[in-house]
């Protein structure tokens, strides 16, 4: 059928292209909403532009080391040829092009992928609170009154707002199908804006090593395909148990692989009250709505030592 | 209590696998002392050796070690793989993650610190004084004291194998996870005294080695004249002591906060464990720096030696190490473009960062135009060349790719970062430095190493680098982070099975490389060098015997040009007989590094583990070793010419030279005699 000399490796090919190709699904080079998708492009688009030295330099390196060696007789050689002006300005002036290109490249994306950049939409965003908690994750939509653990789902085609914090040592909240990471700190807010442009269950982790349980540390987003479908994981939710200080301090609770855990409804500024343990500010009080001594109130409940789950 | 936090249960008899290393590692102690009992061997190595200062000899010693470390490093890189191989689809391996979570902690710490750094530190101290002529360096007690401070902390690292634990934070030790919050056992202790103690011998190195470039160099040698191994080196070291002072403020910061309740980096009361980061990185960034430009000046030697051509542009070369050392020190927030640093900080460190590569392509290019018109001999060292040549421009062009923040948002933490950095620690650092190694080899020991096993060695090291680490680049694709104890994606699992090939690979370099050493050593005659100049190299290191006399050089040589030897091998005065030798001063041995250095490893011991009473009597022996060193007058002595003339007629006699010839002792007054070279005779 085949008739060469390699028929082995020509049918093996198709075989690790695709190996290659559904090796890709679900990572970062499978992009299911905007920032993600600009993201891989930057990508290649950068990748594409240092290829352009790294090959020639490649084959220079091979092709010269070939040509020059010892056993070449008819090679020039000239042992004190160390210098040509032409030649230094050639090398130094390349690189400078090609980093002078992706210097702009880099000024205008991180500009435009700036994690704490509103993204444009007609659609209203949908606020969601992030704790990162030893081993797992807490998610508050403050709008809505609920929360969840180690699950999140939100509309898709809907830009989502992250606030983030920590309740426990540095992680990193990360959709690799929805876009960049960013650090989870105690005492302090990161922010990142996200969409989904496609339904469906994406992976989410926490990509800073923060302990033992690091590697259970994994979550669900669930990006619905209507708004229906968002309101039927909601009700779900809703027939939890509250969210309060006490099952807060049950939370605390270092555990791994925790399962997914539904709150029909929060104390009001929670997500700020942990803020507050480690951090206290006026500012704080003002984004939660309540008043610093209320605030002070809800953070020294939340300080309370965990309570073991009988 | 009398021994702090320290009982009987830091000792975890219930590891098997721990046990077993540690069994193994103490039979292997054991045949070591052993061996070295029977031959009488003690007298020997306490005087010629462990309490030496001369450089070359301080030199192998850092060598030794490296390559001990080396075995330890690579046996915690063997278990992880080993560990994400096992650990898929549902299997948990066979490292739980307060046993593995220490592997990778030691496993980063022990690679850079206790291995490259005094793999790097070695080659420095076997090469840069013969290479600028120097007899020794400018402080040859204090050369001996960083070494025993590295030995310390290496003891302090290994012995949290057997007592207690090692950290649990990954090599960064990020706060709030390093503090006594989440960390309260003792494993970030010893992290924290082991850098610390061989930091600080780092940089009295560092400041060691700038003095004896700045000041001993031999007469007629211009800074610009130097070799550009000396160079990079002296970049190296200018590196050192501006960024490890960051080090040693940051961990001593974090050693306030875990014994004294400081609140530096803690998250609560005022802390701050972004300081940390800022910190960390200011100093680590620059360590790379550090690691990889001397590995760029032993290229540059190397290849300029095998194409038997002068280095193209010398002087871009140490302008473009320059630059690299300055804007080194201007990127190191790139380590964390997550942490929310606003768009236009970010952009500007990712942008200096691209810029970095703009050197280092002129660097690739200079070496490319050296080979150019050259007669390349294929040796092992031009191997770890090409290969690095090849490996570095891929781990440069990621590296490139990872300071655009956008993609850096996806790349951060994940199996491509892990990818990106060992491309350029192992394709650039290691790779120089075993190119270093054979290509000196015999100008320490005088005879030069199997050249088959060595280039079996390079092939299977660099098959292995790409099955090892193109996985890891393709898993961080695919979403995989790093320092993850199992996983349950199938779609990983057969990358994560060809990285573990590739760790058998480089298993199996390894392997030929310590053959390598045994054959070579068996051999010896065959592969002796005599004339001291085995490759037909350029620099002055070549120009005296392999192994060079103690005191380097019998007459201090006079240099013309950049290659100083070429130079004085053309004009047929490579080999002269000196008509006369006058008096050499050279200092003289001292045990006071080895106190010191016990000392210091009973303090840190102590420290770690709270045991108070014995912490103050290592400071009381540490200061009481300093001020005995101090108040010793006996350092010194002169070298007779008739010992020298002894020496140097063995050498001249063992080349074929007829030393007699020019034995008329006429004081220096008459014309200079024709030289005699190895050609004429």
């Amino acid at each position: 059928m085949i008739n060469s000399k390699h028929p082995r490796i020509l049918r093996g090919l198709p075989l690790a292209a695709a190996a290659l190709l559904s090796g890709c699904q679900g990572g970062i080079l499978d992009p299911k909403g905007q920032i993600a998708a600009d993201e891989k492009s930057l990508i290649i688009t950068a990748t594409v532009l240092m290829l352009l030295v790294v090959v020639p330099v490649i084959l220079m390196t091979l092709g010269f080391a070939w040509k020059y060696r010892a056993g070449n007789k008819s090679a020039a050689y000239d042992p004190k040829w160390s210098h040509s002006g032409k030649i230094e300005a050639v090398v130094w002036i390349i690189p400078i092009i090609i980093v002078s290109f992706l210097a702009v490249i880099t000024w205008n994306s991180t500009h435009k992928l700036d994690p704490y950049r509103p993204l444009d939409s007609d659609k209203k965003p949908i606020t969601i609170q992030v704790v990162s908690l030893d081993w797992k994750w807490l998610f508050i939509y403050p709008e809505l009154n609920i929360a969840s653990v180690n699950q999140l789902a939100f509309p898709a085609n809907t830009p989502v707002n992250f606030k983030i914090t920590s309740d426990a040592a540095m992680n990193s909240f990360f959709i690799p199908q929805l876009g960049g990471q960013i650090y989870s700190m105690a005492g302090m807010q990161t922010k990142l804006h996200l969409i989904a442009n496609e339904p469906g269950s994406y992976d989410g982790m926490s990509a800073n090593y923060s302990g033992a349980g690091f590697s259970g540390m994994k979550f669900k987003a669930i990006a619905t395909a209507s708004p229906a479908e968002f309101d039927a994981w909601v009700k779900q939710v809703r027939s939890g148990k509250p969210l309060d200080p006490t099952s807060y301090a049950q939370l605390l609770n270092p555990s791994e692989n925790n399962p997914v855990q539904h709150f029909s409804s929060v104390t009001p500024g929670l997500f700020y009250g942990v803020l507050n343990k480690y951090m206290a500010g006026h500012q704080t009080a003002m984004e939660a709505g309540l008043s610093p001594i209320q605030l002070a109130a809800l953070t020294k409940s939340l300080c309370k030592t965990p309570v073991v789950k009988e | 209590m009398l021994l702090g936090k320290l009982t009987l249960d830091a000792i975890p008899f219930h590891e098997p696998i721990i046990m077993g290393a540690l069994s193994g590692a103490g039979l292997m102690g054991l045949a070591v002392i052993a061996a070295i009992t029977k031959f009488g061997k003690w007298g020997y190595l306490w005087k010629e050796w462990l309490t030496s200062v001369d450089h070359k000899k301080i030199g192998v010693m850092y060598i030794i070690v490296a390559l001990v470390m080396l075995l330890r490093g690579f046996a915690d890189a063997a278990m992880m793989r080993t560990q994400l191989a096992m650990a898929t689809n549902g299997h948990l391996g066979i490292f739980p993650p307060e046993h593995y979570d220490q592997i990778f902690t030691a496993h980063g710490v022990i690679m850079i610190i206790f291995m490259a750094m005094p793999f790097m530190t070695g080659l420095m101290n076997i090469v840069v004084p013969l290479q600028i002529g120097a007899r020794d360096v400018a402080f040859p007690f204090l050369n001996s004291l960083s070494f025993w401070l590295l030995v310390a902390a290496a003891a302090l690292v290994n012995l949290s194998l057997g007592v207690g634990e090692f950290a649990r934070t990954g090599w960064v030790a990020y706060p709030p996870l390093s503090e006594l919050a989440y960390s309260p056992g003792v494993g970030v202790d010893y992290y924290i005294w082991a850098l610390q103690i061989s930091g600080i011998g780092t940089t009295l190195t560092a400041i060691n080695f700038l003095v004896t470039i700045l000041k001993m160099r031999t007469p007629g040698m211009k800074l610009m004249q130097m070799p550009i191994f000396t160079w990079t080196c002296t970049w190296a070291n200018v590196l050192i002591v501006t960024s490890f002072p960051i080090l040693t403020g940051a961990l001593a910061m974090l050693t306030l906060d875990r014994y004294l309740d400081f609140h530096f980096f803690t998250s609560e009361a005022g802390g701050n464990p972004m300081m940390y980061l800022n910190l960390f990185w200011a100093w680590g960034h620059p360590e790379v720096y550090i690691l990889v430009l001397p590995a760029f000046g032993i290229f540059s030697e190397v290849v300029s030696t095998f194409a038997g051509k002068r280095l193209f542009g010398h002087t871009s070369m140490i302008i473009a190490s320059g630059v690299i050392s300055v804007l080194g020190f201007m990127v190191w927030l790139h380590h964390f473009f997550t942490m929310g640093s606003g768009a236009n900080v970010n952009a500007f460190f990712g942008i200096a960062t691209m810029v970095i590569s703009v050197p280092t392509g002129v660097k690739l290019f200079n070496w490319l135009f050296t080979i150019y018109r050259g007669r390349l001999r294929f040796t092992s060292p031009v191997l770890w060349t090409l290969g690095f040549m090849v490996t570095f421009s891929i781990g440069g062009m990621t590296g490139v790719l990872m300071a655009v923040p956008g993609a850096d948002f996806v790349l951060h933490n994940s199996l491509f970062l892990i990818a990106h950095f060992h491309n350029t620690i192992i394709g650039g650092a290691v790779f120089g430095y075993l190119a270093g190694f054979v290509f000196w080899f015999p100008k320490a020991f005088g005879f030069k190493l199997d050249e088959r096993l060595g280039k079996a060695a390079f092939w299977f090291w660099q098959t292995g680098f790409y099955f090892a680490f193109v996985p890891l680049y393709i898993l961080g694709f695919m979403g995989m982070t790093r320092r993850l104890n199992h996983t349950d994606n199938p779609l990983w699992t057969p990358w994560l099975y060809a990285a573990c090939i590739g760790a058998v690979l480089i298993a199996l370099g390894i392997g030929c490389q310590l053959l390598q050493i045994v054959v070579s050593l068996r051999n010896r005659k065959q592969l002796a060098d005599v004339t001291g100049d085995p490759w037909n190299a350029h620099t002055l290191e070549w120009s005296t015997s392999s192994p060079p006399p103690f005191y380097n050089f019998a007459k201090l040589p006079q240099v013309h040009d950049i290659d100083a030897f070429t130079d004085m091998k053309e004009k047929g005065v490579a080999y002269q007989v000196p008509q006369q030798y006058a008096p050499i001063h050279m200092p003289k041995n001292t045990a006071a590094g080895v106190y010191i250095g016990g000392f210091t490893l009973v303090c840190g011991f102590a420290l770690i583990w709270h045991i108070w009473w014995l912490a103050i009597v290592g400071l009381i022996g540490i200061i009481g070793s300093m001020l005995a060193r101090a108040y010793d007058n006996d350092i010194d002595y002169y070298v007779q010419p008739d010992e020298i003339e002894a020496i140097e007629r063995e050498r001249f006699e063992k080349m074929g030279i007829d030393f007699d010839r020019y034995d008329e002792r006429d004081q220096g007054t008459a014309r200079p005699r024709p030289a005699k070279t190895l050609e004429q005779v």
